[in-house]
């Protein structure tokens, strides 16, 4: 990274650099010079960073401002920049929208929670709370007060207009712009609808049976976790994690427990790296079981949603054997995990692996064959690789793009370097290939686990951590791979025993995002197949 | 007059104070033989086929959905008939957190519902607010906002508990009055007197 360094200090003087807690370089730069960097950043092809991880709004008190994490899918490279502005009141940062396609959502956001304006986003509108909302909850003078924000059952007022910032001669001007065109038909779908696979709605312009475009309208599950974190001491933010995915809530665990070790310089013993791995991948397959069996559903083959759930309550057997929980386990803790296993986990792991292949050779001969089903997916909501790392779209929905985007493979954390598996790629980018790619992912979960269902070491499950955990001050960010893509989680400590920002980058905001680009032009009953096969949680997106 | 389950002996329920407090309320607002033989044909019907409404917003509706499953199977009471619409549905599984901009469209969802309904708030969100509190846009539980009949907490609850959950309701609607005063619907006038329907219908 030096000579990257050496390169932007020559091009941009004014910008300082230091290397964060995470060992990531970090540019700092006026917001005059921001567009010009990004644009700089992506487009020279030594540093190539064509994938924007996440945009972390933060409140300093006398600062606003934005932290960018970058990430190159060429050189596999990581740098973040940080952007603030000291004015509260009419806080403006330039937009990248233009660069990376995810950035119009993740900065909306952050003008939802934060207050900040970005001049040439083309949509600046809230995305969680309501128009009508007073303040910005994420700012730390922000009043919580209920009787400001009641909770009320008369209708939320919406409108059809979002707003624009521009500059014109040094002066930003807003513009009122309209969603849909005039004589759009929009049909509303969700947010109760069985098909959108939880309270996400869409509202959906159509021609004929054809969509011209969807408005992803969200916020029905947004619980405010980030705020809530930062009046929480450190080992307490833990559990909202098994609640966000709730079928990632072991990798979530996992996640920011590395975080938090590498933050107190605490080394796992390897057991309890073992047993982390081994509960990744199990709630891997148990997750990937799911959405087999919800999205063949949602296509009209409902035997095999019993098919799926039979494997995943057999592996929820096993988490609650150790765990004492079905679904929310609040397993992983810092240092270790909660409790050791149960006596028969490694029984009971070899009995899941004998019986799994069996089941994915049937799931295969039920569905993956069929002519329906074929004729549903394939070509269906095609994503070309460009398009989903423009939008970032990790995980499963991004590999069957043709993206090597697995964080298992391309950041190793825990023993993942030791251990041997496939990534599986896919070209064809459509819904068919989203399905495989998950079919042929609980495959590769089986082979880490045999890998390791024989080798379990001894040894303690739980170093000894002090009581009262306090970070020292810096920042830290940490990406792993969820179910669903990577799940990245940024926290940044003033000393104290709570997070003073604890921003949590999920996998599922993009999946939601792109929906309005791959259905275009498609039929509204493929909206269902495209929708599913993304396997998008609202309860991530929202947090 | 005792109210019976077939799969579960009457001292094995843990609120059966409760149920006999309305078996008392009914027998005092008193009725005739005739009457009181149609109420029971139409709860015995009505008891035994409970239509839930697919209303799950987060943690609770994957279990919900397990309890469709094989394993745990609501088919076997008669409750497997999942209504994506309100208007067909019987009851409404609160499963998961409300949030402030669920809320209109949750009451919305309640108005929808066709008479008589019935409420199960399922997990500690629906309940209190649960985990999330303390937080600046979640509802402190949905008693405020519809009338609640069952509460089954947990977080999420096992799908067990969510099968008692609804063998309560179902013992709740066998001590129903469908002909003059019904002993639980007075209630639900009384609470949408005092939450009244929004006027605009947008």
């Amino acid at each position: 990274m030096a000579n990257i360094q050496e390169k932007i200090a020559k091009l941009f003087p004014a910008a300082t650099f230091e290397n964060d807690n995470s060992g990531i370089l970090q540019i700092t730069v006026a917001d005059e010079q921001w567009h010009e960097l990004a644009k700089n950043l992506r487009d020279d092809p030594d540093t190539a960073m064509d994938y924007l991880v996440t945009i972390v709004g933060m409140d300093w008190v006398e600062k606003l401002g934005c932290i960018y994490y970058l990430m190159s899918t060429r050189h596999n490279t990581m740098c973040s920049v940080k952007v603030a502005v000291t004015d509260r009141d009419k806080p403006y940062i330039h937009s990248v929208a233009d660069l990376w396609r995810i950035a119009e959502i993740y900065e909306r956001e952050v003008y939802d929670f934060y207050g900040i304006v970005f001049i040439n986003n083309p949509d600046m509108r809230r995305l969680f709370l309501n128009i009508d909302w007073v303040g910005y909850p994420l700012r730390k003078d922000y009043d919580e007060d209920p009787a400001i924000n009641p909770v009320s059952i008369e209708n939320e007022r919406q409108t059809d207009l979002t707003s624009v910032y521009k500059e014109e001669g040094g002066k930003v001007v807003k513009t009122e712009r309209e969603i849909f065109h005039k004589d759009d038909f929009v049909v509303n779908i969700g947010p109760q609808h069985p098909a959108t696979h939880g309270v996400l709605r869409f509202r959906t312009a159509v021609d004929g049976e054809t969509i011209k475009k969807i408005d992803v309208y969200m916020g029905y599950i947004h619980r405010g976790v980030e705020k809530l974190c930062e009046s929480l001491q450190y080992p307490q933010t833990l559990h909202f994690l098994d609640r966000l995915d709730y079928f990632s809530g072991q990798i979530y665990h996992h996640g920011l427990c590395l975080l938090y070790e590498k933050a107190l310089n605490i080394e796992v013993s390897r057991r309890a790296q073992v047993i982390r791995v081994m509960m990744d991948e199990l709630s891997r397959i148990a997750s990937h079981c799911l959405f087999i069996g919800t999205y063949c559903m949602d296509l009209g083959a409902t035997t095999m949603l019993f098919y799926t759930l039979r494997v995943r309550e057999q592996i929820l057997d096993i988490f609650e054997k150790t765990c004492g929980a079905r679904m929310t386990f609040n397993y992983a803790c810092i240092g270790g995990v909660m409790q050791d296993l149960a006596p028969d986990f490694a029984d009971d792991v070899r009995a899941l692996l004998e019986v799994l292949p069996k089941n994915i050779k049937e799931y295969n001969k039920i569905f993956t064959g069929n002519v329906i089903a074929k004729n549903r997916m394939e070509g269906v909501g095609v994503l070309t690789r460009e398009d989903a790392i423009s939008y970032a779209v990790t995980g499963p929905s991004g590999r069957a793009s043709g993206w090597a985007c697995d964080i298992r493979k391309l950041q190793p954390y825990s023993i993942y370097d030791e251990l041997e598996f496939d990534e599986i790629v896919r070209e064809e980018g459509d819904s068919m290939a989203r399905f495989k790619v998950r079919m042929a992912e609980m495959e590769q979960s089986a082979r880490i686990l045999a890998q390791l269902v024989d080798n379990i070491p001894d040894g303690e499950y739980c170093v000894k951590v002090p009581k009262v955990v306090k970070l020292p001050k810096g920042q830290w960010f940490q990406l792993v791979e969820g179910c669903r893509g990577a799940f990245g989680v940024y926290v940044e400590s003033d000393g104290s025993t709570k997070p003073f920002r604890l921003k949590i980058a999920p996998p599922c905001l993009p999946l939601a995002a792109v929906v309005d680009h791959i259905t275009q032009g498609s039929k509204i009953a493929d909206l269902i197949t495209i929708g599913g096969s993304l396997d998008y949680i609202v309860p991530d997106m929202d947090r | 007059m005792e109210v019976t389950t077939k799969s579960m002996p009457y001292e094995a329920w843990k609120d059966n104070e409760y149920i006999e407090q309305l078996v008392k309320e009914l027998q005092e607002s008193g009725t005739n033989v005739i009457v009181g033989s149609f109420d029971k044909l139409i709860n015995w019907g009505r008891s035994n086929s409970l239509w839930p409404l697919t209303f799950a917003t987060s943690c609770c509706g994957i279990e919900f959905v397990s309890l469709g499953a094989a394993r745990f199977d609501m088919a076997r009471f008669g409750w497997e008939v999942a209504r994506a619409s309100p208007r067909q549905a019987d009851f409404m599984m609160v499963a998961g957190t409300i949030v402030n901009r669920m809320v209109p469209v949750f009451r919305r969802l309640y108005d929808q519902l066709a008479e008589p309904k019935y409420v199960i708030a399922c997990g500690s969100c629906a309940i209190s607010g649960g985990p999330f509190r303390k937080s600046y846009h979640v509802a402190k539980g949905i008693e405020d906002i519809v009338p609640v009949d069952v509460f089954v907490p947990g977080c999420p609850p096992r799908p067990e508990a969510m099968i008692y959950g609804i063998m309560q309701l179902s013992r709740k609607i066998k001590v129903e009055k469908f002909f003059g005063g019904v002993n639980r619907q007075e209630s639900q006038k009384e609470f949408l007197a005092k939450h009244p329907i929004p006027a605009d219908g947008e």
